[in-house]
């Protein structure tokens, strides 16, 4: 097996000089210590979260994403390469976005088969030819990243279209602060509490040209079934804006109001966590009764802002993502900064040969499959999963790519029998306006909180951490 | 506000307030289900409590007989009956649910809690084990506190403001029709024709509607004499400080109206119909409102009241 990138010790037993005062911390509490401060998370989370609970469950069942109280840290200068990695990733996915409904320039050039492109089931032929305000798409982009070792900064997957955990990664701060108001002023620790305040001086840059100086921002939920109404009341909230339904939202001529208590009012940007195919019932799915009939052509006549633009979900698709150092060097013209987990395209023949010898050893996913879904982990399947999914390999290859199983880095855990490593991701979400691409510093950790597992979905054991942008320590 | 946010929020206020009443309903209707028959008169009570509820047609479609039984399950636990107090409290959970944010932490804990507490509850088997009985009697006060906690807490926490105002004016609304019903029923139907008005099972059943909506007390303290229905009457209707009676409800109605009007910049036909009910209550005495006939009186109130309904809905909450 090979040796994990350990955040806080290095192999001699060492701390790392960005977790001294964190070892320090767990080494010298006493465990009845620790273990009060993880009851009185778990509390804090059940009151000032208590909707977690709730939300999205009709049973109202307990439904906490466990917290882990060990806050994972980063330094400056790690921060400021990823960060400006992130920055450049977003940039060059907007442009790609603006090209494949433009002029396709990338696809002329043979840089990125076009059959990659249109036979993807999440480009919208309606958005081609014209641009999206500001030529944004890809307002708020979700980049999942991993580290392996002490240098390099590996990108798992883009997230174009309406990517979640934002509420987590602020409430989670809001804990730690209350819960460790000590080891948190010992640390000096750059603030995300400004995310919802960017996020709306974002949205605000990208309303129409024709919209009012102060132009009027809703949130469009599927309603509260779905399972991240929590988030989408939380940002509501937060951002002061109203969190409208389909069926709050009308259009007439080509401009969308939303029917309130005083009449129908002018809504000009709307930051949407409904997925394309629900948007317009006239355009997209006929049967979604979730959506608004004429929001798209109130959309192409330029009447109304659409965050994350229709269509923005052919970037963050897992074939696109294998291209993305060619795209980052075909649009900016510049060394991609964050590196891309070398993968094998199961359409190429000679990859999809090398796949198929070594399926136990690799990770195959579906192209447009996300959350886990219709992937093989081969380590840890059985003969006969291997066998069932080397036959749907083989159906249709040009549908899945594959990577080696990452040794996802680990951080400490504080659990009830000590403390102990564990692999940990990172969502950074990077904000891109009229005006630029931001993203506040630290994003949401998520870790395998069972032990030697690498999935750090919530479904499956998976957790979340406060994640800690901190100085670099003196004596590095 | 959104239309369907000032929506839930009336509905979340109505729903409440019916599910207290049908709550006390059947309180009442235990009691005097314990009666003799000869002072209850000829087991009409369960009958008239569905009367009351406004569920005795849906009652018809599924059961023959009326019996206690049936009732409660129906009034208290039935999903097929959509006024169903275990439907009441599940679709105001609904309504708070949708619009969360619109309502305080204490507010949503009020009901969020309440809705788990009753979940959590056996229903009851049969109305004579005694067991069932007290089970019963715990659910019915559970629902009763739930619908104190919710009006309290929104009272205590919500900022003055629109989102305030849609709760108040579904919690009256709804209390204002919930009042005209129980006077109605009793007028109507409980007393057996052999019985004189005035004897002691009409004392019996004017005491129990006072008892019902917690008025028994203010009733001895107001008018210091025997259970009389034309004071009974007086108290549920005309009586500004009783804070059940029509005339409170629906002054109630024409301040949060009016508040709206300031505010929003603009009246319409709710605040003017309001208004009109209001005058006519304050311009009334009991003298007149029997001489016209209590049901009567009552009946074209209840219709009154739900045109403003109606009205309130065409104003503020369908567009």
């Amino acid at each position: 097996m090979t040796a994990f990138f350990n955040e806080m010790m290095r192999p001699g037993g060492t701390v790392r000089p960005a977790y001294a005062r964190i070892a320090d911390w767990l080494e010298r509490t006493p465990p009845e210590v620790l273990a009060s401060r993880r009851a009185q998370a778990e509390l804090m989370f059940r009151r000032i979260g208590i909707t977690f609970a709730v939300y999205g469950d009709k049973e109202a069942s307990e439904r906490l994403i466990p917290f882990d109280i060990a806050p994972r840290v980063l330094t400056r200068s790690e921060w400021t390469r990823l960060e400006a990695g992130l920055i450049q990733r977003v940039k060059a996915l907007n442009l790609f976005l603006n090209d494949v409904y433009g002029a396709g320039a990338i696809m002329r050039a043979g840089i990125v088969p076009s059959d990659i492109i249109y036979r993807n089931p999440a480009y919208r032929p309606e958005m081609a030819g014209w641009s999206v305000p500001h030529d944004v798409y890809a307002h708020i982009a979700g980049i999942d990243v991993v580290r392996i070792d002490e240098n390099d900064f590996y990108v798992l997957e883009d997230n174009a279209r309406t990517p979640s955990g934002v509420s987590y990664m602020l409430e989670n701060r809001e804990v730690m602060m209350r819960l460790l108001p000590d080891l948190f002023s010992a640390h000096s620790v750059a603030p995300i509490e400004t995310y919802p305040n960017e996020l709306l001086a974002s949205l605000r840059s990208v309303a129409p040209r024709s919209a009012s100086r102060d132009p009027t921002i809703a949130l469009l939920t599927p309603g509260q079934y779905n399972s991240a109404y929590y988030e989408h009341s939380f940002l509501a909230d937060k951002l002061g804006i109203e969190l409208v339904e389909g069926r709050d939202l009308l259009v007439r001529d080509d401009i969308v109001y939303m029917r309130t208590t005083q009449g129908p009012r002018r809504v000009d940007v709307i930051y949407r966590r409904l997925d394309d195919d629900f948007l317009d019932p006239l355009v997209f799915r006929p049967d979604s009764a979730l959506g608004v009939p004429g929001l798209m052509s109130a959309y192409r006549a330029g009447n109304v802002t659409l965050a994350n633009a229709v269509g923005a979900g052919v970037a963050d698709d897992k074939a696109v993502y294998t291209y993305m150092p060619e795209i980052i060097k075909f649009y900016l013209g510049e060394a991609p900064l964050l590196k891309n987990v070398p993968t094998w395209r199961c359409r190429e023949p000679d990859a999809l040969k090398y796949v198929m010898e070594h399926l136990a050893e690799l990770v195959v996913k579906e192209v447009n499959g996300s959350g886990g879904y219709g992937m093989l982990v081969g380590p840890h399947s059985t003969r006969d999963q291997i066998e069932a999914f080397s036959k749907k390999l083989a159906h249709d290859p040009a549908n899945y790519i594959a990577q080696p199983t990452l040794a996802l880095s680990v951080c400490p855990a504080s659990f009830s029998g000590g403390v102990s490593p564990r692999h940990v991701d990172l969502r950074p979400f990077v904000l891109s306006g009229a005006d630029g691409a931001r993203v506040v510093p630290g994003g949401l950790t998520r870790v395998a909180l069972n032990e030697g597992s690498l999935v750090v979905n919530s479904s499956q054991g998976g957790g979340t951490k406060d994640t800690w942008v901190i100085d670099d320590p003196a004596t590095a | 506000m959104l239309a369907r946010t000032a929506d839930n929020l009336y509905w979340l206020a109505r729903n409440i307030e019916r599910a207290d009443y049908l709550a006390r309903i059947v309180n009442v209707t235990r009691r005097l289900d314990t009666l003799p028959s000869a002072y209850s008169g000829p087991g009409t009570e369960w009958e008239s409590a569905l009367l009351s509820a406004g569920a005795s047609e849906r009652f018809d479609e599924f059961h023959q007989n009326v019996d206690a039984a049936s009732v409660i399950d129906f009034l208290v636990f039935d999903e097929r009956n959509p006024s169903s107090i275990a439907n009441c409290i599940e679709n105001g959970r609904s309504n708070a649910r949708a619009v969360r944010t619109a309502l305080t932490v204490e507010s949503w804990e009020a009901i969020n809690s309440g809705w788990l507490d009753l979940k959590s509850f056996q229903k009851p088997r049969s109305p004579g084990d005694p067991a069932s009985s007290e089970r019963l009697g715990q659910y019915l006060d559970a629902v009763m506190k739930v619908a104190l906690d919710v009006d309290g807490s929104a009272y205590r926490t919500m900022l003055r403001n629109d989102a305030f105002w849609f709760t108040r004016l579904g919690h009256f609304v709804e209390r204002a029709d919930n009042t005209a019903r129980i006077l109605d029923v009793k007028y109507n139907l409980l007393l057996p024709s052999s019985e004189p008005v005035g004897g002691p099972v009409d004392y019996f059943q004017w005491a129990a509607i006072l008892r019902a909506v917690s008025a028994l007390t203010a009733y001895n303290w107001l008018y210091k004499e025997g259970v009389k229905p034309w004071l009974v009457a007086d108290l549920l209707i005309l009586r500004p400080e009783m804070p059940r009676s029509l005339r409170f409800c629906c002054g109630e109605m024409v301040r949060v109206l009016d508040s709206f009007a300031r505010v929003y910049g603009q009246q319409g036909p709710a605040q003017r119909h309001a208004r009109h009910m209001l005058t006519r209550l304050e311009n009334t005495t009991m003298k007149e409102v029997f001489n016209g006939g209590l049901h009567e009186f009552v009946t074209a109130f209840i219709e009154d009241n739900s045109k403003l309904g109606a009205e309130i809905a065409e104003q503020y909450l369908l567009d």
